[in-house]
């Protein structure tokens, strides 16, 4: 499965986001890969099957075959994994 | 401490405690002035910081009082580090889950990948509750780099 971790820039706000994704994902037990881009390759991308973002950013995502997860608390992981689990398992 | 990563993202002249930001836009460039300061990006840096604001929104405040704002990698940016100012009055980004801000973290990086072990510290530096309270009553910079 692959997942795409989305922020404005590809650099700061998406990559911390993959990071806490795979930690929680692992600890689910679910297997994907979690990549992180900017917006421009995320609304290009056709074959991830989540994208995750933040609420601001999942406004401009829409008309995607992708479910988007909006996060926000980044280092929440509780939250992450609340979402994560509700979409995934 | 365990944050070697860290240490060398912020270099001398990054940190900068108890300032007063008028609004968003200033509190954005005093976190990439510190950038300028720590010889990190040449200024046109700090306004294309300010440039991701207007053009994608308050987005990048990632947990509840904290911001990283940053702008893409480009010719402005001399080597990826990291600078941090805290507010003495917290500001509102406009980002209804986490506002107001009162860390406000300047990021830069040469390239998509060679700052990822900076963010992996950053990030565990964050989850701790402790870490956080010690930069949000930070009296002056030294103990800000006592977390490092």
């Amino acid at each position: 499965m692959k997942i795409i971790a989305v922020c404005g820039m590809g650099i700061g706000t998406s990559v911390l986001l993959k990071m806490n994704a795979e930690k929680v994902l692992s600890q689910l037990g679910i297997d994907a890969t979690v990549e992180a881009t900017d917006m421009k390759t995320a609304r290009e991308s056709r074959d991830a099957q989540v994208i995750l973002t933040t609420p601001d950013l999942a406004q401009l995502l829409t008309g995607l075959p992708s479910e988007v997860i909006t996060i926000e608390h980044f280092f929440d992981l509780e939250e992450l994994t609340k979402k994560l689990s509700a979409s995934l398992l | 401490m365990g944050f070697p990563k860290l240490a060398d993202a912020f270099a001398e002249n990054s940190l900068r405690v108890l300032a007063a930001a008028l609004d968003r836009e200033h509190a954005i460039e005093l976190a990439g002035d510190l950038l300028v300061s720590s010889g990190r990006v040449t200024p046109e840096y700090t306004v294309a910081m300010v440039d991701v604001l207007e053009s994608h929104g308050p987005y990048f405040v990632i947990a509840p009082g904290i911001a990283l704002a940053h702008a893409k990698p480009s010719e402005f940016v001399i080597s990826s580090g990291l600078s941090l100012v805290t507010l003495v009055e917290p500001i509102a980004f406009g980002n209804e889950a986490n506002d107001p801000v009162q860390l406000v973290f300047g990021l830069c990086a040469v390239d998509h990948d060679s700052h990822i072990e900076i963010l992996a510290e950053l990030s565990n530096l964050l989850s701790d509750n402790e870490a956080v309270n010690i930069l949000l009553n930070a009296g002056d910079t030294e103990q800000i780099r006592s977390l490092f």
